[in-house]
């Protein structure tokens, strides 16, 4: 469904002065966040050049691309991006995966669900980057702990809003269900999961962001690739260029990650026969 | 005879930490087959909780609920149940929606298929059986739940309150169709209601309950001469008649 479709005939000038309005009031708020990131690398960079901010330290936009040219030049900067994407790929998975099987676990049985939340609030909680250290002496410095980490930090959330959600499901549904003679299965896979496709999938947009957290602390303590690995080396040797640009290629990934779930959404919501927003 | 569904002696209370709540005591009744009864009460006589015992899903505390001869409770798939709202899923098409009982129960045969097919063409849904749910009226949509239950060619049908959702004019011409469609395939049907009107324009015999703990206050034979169109009832003189005998009933303390 197109925004704004083309001006019909029968449309009325109050109608079109609306869309007029409106096409322009979005067209302003796009110029205007281009511009603050066009202000800000400007100041950032008219400030490197009158020597007001220190670009050793700081870096400089004309740095950061001179830095990312080099890099590329040698492939360099392409494999350590292409590593972490891998390991938030791989981490990604089993953290959806994982969350839906135990969440689907947890609802099955109310009575391991009651037991166990007080274990699962506390594993919620707990900074998981204080496991890390603790993962590397149990399976190595490789990708296993990085995986790990990475699941460890995303998972406990993921599971806690599945199963809220699961919870939450219309009784009178599972009743419905039920009075036609279906079981537990029936339920799940009539009811539950069809239902459950919107917060899966927003549940999906947090745990990549939290994957790509625990991949990147993973690779500050054990990786030897990967841009974790390249800003905790580019501190130790103070290039500070190298620092900086992984962060600005750490965003365009998060940014990349959570359009990609976008679409998935505008998806399962045309599946869902609700027009996509 | 022996009736279709037998009530004998039903009591029925919930427990909670903070005490005992008796919903229903000492409930009897019978109802044969092709009757449409409806049972009326106060709210909160425990009309859902009696509900819920007829289709099986709890066991009386005291008493028994016989459909057929044999424990209700044995009888999945044999009571089809309609909700206040249709329950309709929305990520499903209407001829979907409307095999959901058959596809769990493992008979959506090509035969059932066609036959559901003839059903949402012969109830005015044919030209929407790819549509979603949200695309059809709240009366369409409630016609569209009715199909899903009968398509089970169940031996009883449960109605609780499945036009008190609609507004007022769709409410009276769906419960119109509805219960024509009932009549016309001659189910079973008992419709648990707060709306004495309803029940009067729908039904052959009515329940009044009393407030909690419910019991079978009164029960009245309507007399229509024939006539089962809910909306030419409510013309008919002896409705007002009845409709002051219910009232009355639901009054006395």
């Amino acid at each position: 469904m197109k925004l704004f479709p083309i001006r019909r005939p029968e449309q009325s000038p109050a109608q079109s002065a609306y869309l007029e309005r409106e096409r322009f009031r979005r067209q302003k708020n796009a110029v205007l966040r281009v511009m603050i990131l066009v202000l800000i690398l400007a100041l950032w960079e008219l400030g490197a050049l009158t020597g007001a901010v220190d670009d050793f330290i700081f870096s400089s936009p004309s740095r950061i691309a001179g830095c990312f040219w080099s890099m590329a030049g040698n492939g360099s900067i392409f494999f350590h991006t292409g590593v972490t994407l891998w390991e938030t790929a791989v981490s990604f998975f089993f953290t959806t995966a994982l969350g839906l099987l135990l969440a689907i676990l947890l609802w099955a049985s109310p009575e391991a669900s009651e037991i166990l939340e007080p274990y699962l609030v506390i594993l919620n909680s707990l900074p998981k980057s204080a496991l890390a250290p603790l993962l590397i002496v149990w399976l190595g410095a490789n990708l296993r702990t990085i995986v790990v980490a990475a699941v460890s930090v995303a998972v406990f959330g993921s599971v806690m809003t599945l199963y809220t959600s699961f919870s939450r499901t219309d009784p009178e549904l599972i009743r419905l269900i039920r009075s036609f003679g279906g079981g537990r299965k029936d339920v799940l896979f009539k009811i539950l999961l069809p239902a459950s496709v919107p917060v899966i999938i927003n549940s999906m947009k947090v745990s990549i962001g939290l994957c790509l957290v625990g991949v990147i602390i993973g690779e500050f303590l054990a990786a030897d690739a990967g841009l974790g690995y390249l800003i905790i080396y580019g501190q130790q040797t103070f290039a500070m260029d190298e620092v900086v640009m992984s962060i600005v290629i750490l965003c365009v990934i998060s940014a990349l990650f959570y359009k990609g779930i976008s679409l998935l959404e505008r998806r399962a919501g045309r599946l869902a026969g609700k027009p996509a927003r | 005879m022996t009736p279709l569904l037998e009530v004998s002696g039903v009591s029925h209370s919930y427990h909670t930490m903070e005490g005992e709540t008796k919903a229903l005591s000492h409930i009897t009744f019978s109802i044969d087959k092709g009757e449409f009864v409806a049972i009326v009460g106060p709210s909160g006589c425990g009309k859902t909780t009696l509900l819920t015992l007829l289709d099986g899903l709890a066991v009386p505390e005291t008493g028994s609920i016989l459909l057929n001869g044999r424990p209700v409770t044995e009888a999945h798939g044999r009571i089809g149940y309609m909700f206040q709202r249709d329950h309709l899923l929305e990520w499903r098409t209407i001829l979907e929606n409307v095999s959901l009982g058959l596809e769990i129960q493992k008979r959506l045969t090509p035969q059932a298929r066609q036959e559901l097919s003839r059903m949402l063409d012969a109830y005015g849904l044919g030209e929407f059986s790819s549509s979603r749910p949200s695309e059809l009226s709240g009366g369409m949509r409630q016609r569209a739940a009715l199909i899903r239950t009968l398509a089970l060619k169940p031996d009883l049908l449960l109605l609780d309150e499945p036009f008190s959702a609609l507004d007022y004019q769709t409410r009276l011409t769906v419960c119109d169709d509805i219960s024509s469609i009932i009549r016309q395939s001659g189910r079973t049907a008992v419709l648990v209601t707060h709306d004495l009107s309803e029940a009067i324009s729908a039904a052959d015999r009515i329940l009044v309950l009393s407030p909690r703990p419910g019991t079978v206050r009164a029960e009245i034979t309507l007399d229509f001469s024939g006539e089962n169109s809910p909306i030419r009832r409510r013309n008919m003189p002896q409705f007002s008649a009845y409709f002051n005998l219910v009232w009355k009933e639901l009054k006395t303390q």
